[in-house]
């Protein structure tokens, strides 16, 4: 039934809207963030959660350390060769839709470190939503980058799955 | 120096026949041992010589160095004294690296993790050592990669983390037991929980809910500082070094500065002297603050993170005002300073002081008459002081253990003994202790900072030679000689003349060390890290069994294990 037309008759007791704009608003402010920290920037991300930054503000602030709770995966740190198997088998455990922020110069693209143990960049490995540069990035730069995700997040369809032709390293 | 150890120096000669004196890095007497007479040597300087505490052992491929060696490879092992004064050197010339040389594990425990370093980057294989395995790089690696003729950007993939059931199995034969006949349960600690501190993974084997045998898998956090530092100037050393511990970045620039300084044989002005002491203590308090709120808010205790934290924000904010750099700051430079302080500098720092202070207080009233507190971390996992010293432990972590032993009052540098300040020991080197030690060592640190900044001399920050240090501004813009004299210190770096030196200082967690060879380059040779986090975390496994896990979680967060200094 196409109520369009009437929707004038139905008051202020219901709204219509679409499937894809009610789930993207829920999800907006409410993005749960896994933290894979291995180093520096870890402690920056630290700073983030604490009082001063609260990444409360942002609705993102449910910590989970399980990935099949999360949907935000925040790689923040240097991910050597050996870390980076590791890497994968979280991101494959976190349920769809899920997105990715490279925080740091490391996660990005090795940072200073181009030599025989560091992954030179974790795109090598997960598709990534959001890069934050910095060594390490400043509180409110991954603030910044949250509110991208929340941004990126509106123009999307809902129920698709994200990056379905991602290759890793490990796929070739 | 040299003839205060003259007795040791010829007692060892006598034992190693083939030993000679070879030289002296500093006031550390080197000396030059064969191989097969290594472990004998060895012994005696434990055991009679009472040389307790093993500082660090260095792997070195001599290729392509400027003066003729003998072998391709040596090893250097340096000990300290009982008196915690005196630094012996013992070099070793390795002719095969498959022959290696003898395990030392069996005298000092501790060389057990720092000879499969040297196994893992060198290929240097050491007879009868317990587990001789890669350390640091993944077990698909092939190759060293310390080697000079491996190039420093050759990556190998790793497709999967190892099980390391292979050697827990080994310590539960060790106790007579069996995972599967015994039904213990394996449980993995890590590697990516929050926990475990970021990259440390720890594998047990449970009863129940009490650790039966444990060990631990390190690694995941190498960086290869050591390699990259054999490409990059003196100079541009420095921000690598901010990320070893990065809790405390400035000190670690003031240990590897230290060291270069002392190999140039320079004096520095005590300005520069003096804003260091300021800055490494500070940053001490600050590592301090993360350790105990990180550790707190392990057990539930959320409260005094936010207590912990907020002061920790303010000291940072300080810094990056005063350096441009939140975390990683680099504002040490070989001969001297980046900058001056800036001016109001001495407001902002006694307001963090006060807010430390506050904070610490705020946080004791919380837990230092707590019940729950008292019992989570009393009477866990102590060690011993014999232990610990076997062990290479330094640092809060040993003072816990109630071994009267920091640089800055044993070994001062810096006019340390010219600061009144007490040195905290604890009593059984329990949890509790570990936590308690670093409380206290805050409020010392306040102590010196102030005395500092009273005592703070007027005068240059750096070292007045054009070949150390950078010419002022004014003159690089304005003159010729000055642009060219920037652009060679830039371009060529600061030269070392060929030596081998060790230096270290008290840093935040323990006796933070540079081993350098400088080739009379620009460039270092070789740069070893004595990281205390790594001698640490060895015995971590030991320490946990017969605990349960929650304890185990505690007695980490106690240990402050830095990945960054610990697999560097
Ligand atoms: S980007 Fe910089 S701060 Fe972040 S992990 Fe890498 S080195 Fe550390």
């Amino acid at each position: 039934m196409d109520l369009s037309s009437d929707e004038h008759l139905l008051g202020d007791s219901i709204i219509t809207t679409k499937v894809d704009a009610v789930i993207d608003w829920g999800r907006q402010s409410s993005l749960w963030p896994f933290v894979f920290g291995t180093a520096c920037c870890a402690i920056e991300f630290m700073a983030t959660a604490a009082s001063r930054y609260d990444i409360a503000r942002f609705g993102a602030e449910v910590l989970r350390f399980s990935p099949r709770h999360a949907d935000l995966l925040v790689v923040a740190g240097t991910v050597s060769m050996k870390q980076a198997p590791i890497l994968k088998q979280i991101y494959d455990q976190m349920p769809e839709p899920r997105w990715v922020i490279s925080m740091g110069a490391c996660a990005s693209s090795g940072g200073f470190y181009d030599n025989y143990t560091t992954l030179q960049g974790i795109d090598e490995i997960v598709p990534v939503d959001v890069y934050v540069a910095g060594c390490p990035p400043r509180p409110e730069a991954l603030l910044d980058a949250v509110m991208q995700i929340q941004k990126m997040l509106w123009s999307e369809p809902a129920l698709e799955p994200r990056h379905p032709n991602f290759k890793s390293i490990y796929d070739a | 120096m040299m003839h205060r150890m003259h007795i040791e120096i010829e007692e060892l000669l006598k034992i190693a026949p083939s030993s000679s004196l070879e030289g002296v890095m500093g006031d550390t007497p080197l000396i030059q041992i064969d191989a097969l007479e290594l472990f004998n040597a060895i012994k005696t300087l434990k055991e009679k010589l009472e040389f307790t505490i093993l500082l660090d052992i260095v792997g070195i491929d001599w290729l392509n160095y400027p003066l003729q060696k003998r072998e391709r490879f040596s090893l250097i092992y340096l000990f300290r004294h009982n008196n915690f004064k005196d630094t012996i050197a013992i070099e070793v010339a390795i002719q095969e690296p498959i022959f290696g040389a003898d395990s030392i594990t069996s005298i000092y425990s501790g060389a057990n993790w720092l000879e499969r370093e040297i196994f893992d980057q060198y290929g240097i294989y050491f007879a009868s050592h317990p587990n001789l395995k890669r350390i640091l790089n993944h077990l698909e690696f092939e190759g060293y990669p310390l080697r000079k003729d491996y190039p420093i950007n050759q990556r190998q993939i790793c497709t999967k983390a190892q099980d390391m059931l292979d050697e827990l199995s080994k310590e539960l034969l060790k106790k007579d037991l069996d995972l599967e006949k015994d039904n213990l349960m394996p449980l993995n600690l890590g590697p990516s929980h929050p926990a475990s501190h970021g990259t440390i993974r720890t594998i047990v084997a449970l009863d129940g809910e009490k650790i039966v045998a444990s060990a631990s898998e390190i690694g995941y956090l190498h960086r290869g500082f050591e390699k990259a530092c054999e490409y990059h100037t003196y100079n541009q050393i420095i921000p690598y070094t901010d990320r070893l511990n990065y809790c405390s970045a400035l000190m670690n620039n003031i240990a590897f500065a230290k060291t270069v300084e002392e190999m140039l044989d320079i004096e520095l002005p005590d300005r520069a002297i003096f804003i260091r002491v300021i800055l490494a203590e500070l940053s001490r308090i600050i590592d301090h603050l993360v350790c105990l709120a990180a550790a707190l808010l392990d057990m539930g205790a959320q409260t005094n993170y936010w207590y912990l934290f907020n002061p920790r924000n303010d000291a940072y904010d300080f810094l990056s005002k005063l350096t441009g750099a939140r975390l990683t700051n680099s504002f040490i430079r070989i001969g001297g300073m980046a900058y001056d302080l800036y001016d109001g500098w001495e407001g902002d720092l006694q307001d963090i002081l006060y807010k430390v202070r506050k904070g610490v207080d705020e946080t004791l009233i919380m837990v230092a008459k707590n019940r729950i507190f008292q019992d989570r971390v009393q009477d866990i996992s102590p060690i011993s002081p014999k232990k610990a010293m076997e062990m290479g432990f330094t640092g809060p972590n040993l003072r816990a253990c109630g071994v009267d032993y920091d640089m800055r009052a044993d070994k001062p540098y810096y006019y340390y003994d010219s600061f009144d300040f007490d040195v905290i020991v604890g009593s059984c080197g329990d949890t509790y202790d570990r936590l308690m030690v670093r409380f206290e060592e805050i409020l010392q640190s306040i102590k010196i900072i102030e005395q500092a900044i009273v005592a703070l001399p007027k005068g240059e920050i750096n070292y007045n030679d054009r070949s150390i240090t950078l010419p002022p501004k004014s003159e690089v813009y304005n003159t010729i000689e000055g642009t060219i004299n920037q652009f060679k210190l830039i371009f060529e770096g600061i030269k070392v003349a060929p030596k081998i030196h060790y230096s270290a200082i008290e840093a935040a967690n323990g006796e933070l060390g540079f081993t350098i060879i400088s080739n009379g380059s620009g460039t270092p040779h070789r740069v070893k890290v004595r990281a205390p986090s790594f001698l640490h975390m060895q015995a971590y496994p030991q320490m946990i069994e017969g605990y349960q896990v929650a304890d185990a979680i505690m007695t980490l967060g106690s240990l402050n294990i830095i990945a960054g200094e610990m697999d560097r």
